[in-house]
């Protein structure tokens, strides 16, 4: 392993991770309040300055982050405190790692990690996910937020298996688990025109992708863990940096899914019909890197207007939606693109 | 027997949830793309900046009446704060040179913070003393100290009343 291998993977990692994923998790949270205000007729966040400039609230993530920084962290009697203290990192680390695996742009350059087992990977971490609500909740010595955790882990366990479940219906269709290939056939024309989308040739799959990828991330309207009217949640006992911790990762679980989400059913950093093969180099190469930050926060906007869409559910409902409606359909959706791929 | 009231089955439209989740999502775009780009629909109004008429029965904080000499007109008779259902004020009774009544408050205090702005005490006070009705908006404050309003402060709200006070008595 060479220098400027080392040197090019850690600049890659500084700037997917960081700059990418943190600054646009950052830019969600003003974001969020600000779409929920627009949506509600009202104005949102826009006081927040440095020497008097407001950039339309854009200074609230700063402001935000010097509270949460000043703030009493705060651990209470009897907590386990090792525990205590991991959970937060726990709740913040995968999604970021996630980011390995992603292809932002055509050829390995673009991504940190060509793994050729990408999407099963990106499982793999995902599920740890669930640690950090798990233990964040159980650690605190608190009913309230066990009860939460415990929702958590049931939640989240239900709706993996359906999330991967849907993603099997793309692996047949493109014969691959690597995101890079996935992408790459996503490039090819349907009858000479359609670009061959994951969503144009896997519909059912997108819909029961996004709704179980929600779920997976604990926001409304499957946002029981948290409960604020009922149960406070698996953080109820978290303050100061602790929590933003687990406030900013639900941010930038929602890059994660907008970015899988573009890799698998959007094409990645495809345009439509320009160099599919993606080796133009240039400006067509900029214009695929930007054609999928554009759609990462396309999706990222969906996502929250679903939020700001919906109530939220009823405990049994979440269960219900989970295993008797998704799992059956995911199932059903395999069958149904295996029978038309045979056929073919 | 209690009345049965009949309630239908969703239709499967509204059962499949996706239809009306897709119906939902046009209406929240719908509001986004208009406030966005043209901006009327806002109702916020700005606050500290911009502030809007309140209603004429309105009334506000308390202030404490004025004789006509400008002293006070509370005869620290401890009606009000019988009455006071969050037992906020405190008065302290004390002598006072005027011939016409037996006391005067020396403290009066109300405490804000506690004081769920109900009108008995004003509804209590056989003097026209205690009144609810200054207009005034309470004001936040960022210690408790602050919230409690004094004599002088509620004093200085007051003005005259029309109402005649000690009856014939001279
Ligand atoms: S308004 Fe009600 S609560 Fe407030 S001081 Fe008067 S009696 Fe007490
Ligand atoms: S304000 Fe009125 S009710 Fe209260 S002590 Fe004074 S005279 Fe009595």
């Amino acid at each position: 392993m060479d220098l400027t291998f080392l040197l090019m993977t850690l600049l890659k990692i500084v700037l997917i991770c960081f700059v990418f994923a943190m600054i646009l998790g950052a830019i969600l949270t003003w974001g969020e309040r600000k779409l929920s205000a627009v949506v509600q007729d009202r104005i949102g966040p826009n006081r927040a300055s440095i020497l008097g400039v407001t950039a339309l609230g854009l200074m609230h993530p700063i402001a935000d982050m010097l509270k949460a920084f000043t703030k009493e962290d705060f651990v209470p009697a009897g907590a386990n405190r090792f525990l205590f203290a991991m959970a937060p990192m726990l709740a913040m680390v995968p999604p970021l790692v996630v980011f390995a695996v992603v292809p932002f742009g055509p050829g390995p350059d673009f991504v940190i990690a060509p793994l050729d087992t990408g999407v099963l990977f990106i499982f793999a971490i995902g599920g740890m996910g669930i640690y950090g609500a798990t233990l964040g909740g159980w650690s605190s010595n608190n009913s309230f937020a066990l009860l939460g955790s415990l929702r958590a882990a049931a939640q989240m366990i239900s709706y993996e298996v359906s999330m991967g479940l849907n993603l099997v219906g793309i692996f047949m269709i493109f014969g691959t688990v690597s995101l890079s290939n996935i992408v790459l056939g996503q490039g090819q024309l349907l009858w000479g025109w359609l670009p061959m989308w994951g969503i144009v040739v896997q519909p059912v799959a997108f819909i029961l992708f996004m709704t179980a990828s929600m779920a997976e991330n604990k926001r409304a309207p499957f946002d029981l863990p948290e409960g604020e009217s009922e149960i406070l949640g698996y953080n109820l006992e978290y303050s100061s940096m602790r929590f933003a911790l687990f406030f900013l990762s639900e941010f930038v679980e929602i890059v994660v899914i907008a970015a899988m989400a573009a890799t698998l059913f959007f094409g990645g950093w495809q345009i439509p019909w320009v160099d599919p093969q993606g080796t133009a180099g240039g400006w067509i190469t900029v214009g695929q890197v930007a054609a999928f930050v554009g759609k990462v926060v396309f999706l990222c906007w969906v996502q929250l207007i679903i939020r700001w869409t919906l109530p939220r559910f009823r405990y049994d409902q979440v269960m219900a939606l989970g295993w008797k409606y998704l799992l059956p359909l995911s199932l059903l959706n395999i069958v149904a693109t295996a029978v038309v791929l045979a056929m073919l | 027997m209690g009345k049965l009231v009949d309630r239908p089955e969703p239709d499967v439209m509204i059962q499949s949830y996706l239809p009306e989740v897709w119906n939902g999502m046009k209406r929240v775009s719908k509001h986004f793309f208009a406030n966005l780009l043209m901006k009327k629909g806002y109702v916020t109004i700005q606050y500290p900046e911009q502030k809007i008429d309140y209603a004429p029965r309105f009334r506000g904080n308390h202030r404490l009446m004025h004789r006509e000499d400008g002293t006070v007109r509370c005869v620290a008779c401890f009606l009000c704060s019988t009455a006071c259902p969050a037992d906020c004020i405190s008065i302290v009774a004390g002598e006072t040179d005027n011939r016409d009544v037996e006391k005067a408050p020396v403290k009066f205090e109300i405490d804000h913070l506690r004081c769920i702005f109900c009108g008995f005490c004003e509804e209590a006070c056989p003097c026209d003393a205690i009144r609810l009705d200054s207009g005034e908006h309470r004001v936040p404050a960022f210690t408790r100290k602050d919230e409690m309003s004094g004599k002088e402060d509620l004093l200085s709200r007051g003005g005259p009343s029309i109402s005649k006070q000690g009856g014939e008595f001279k």
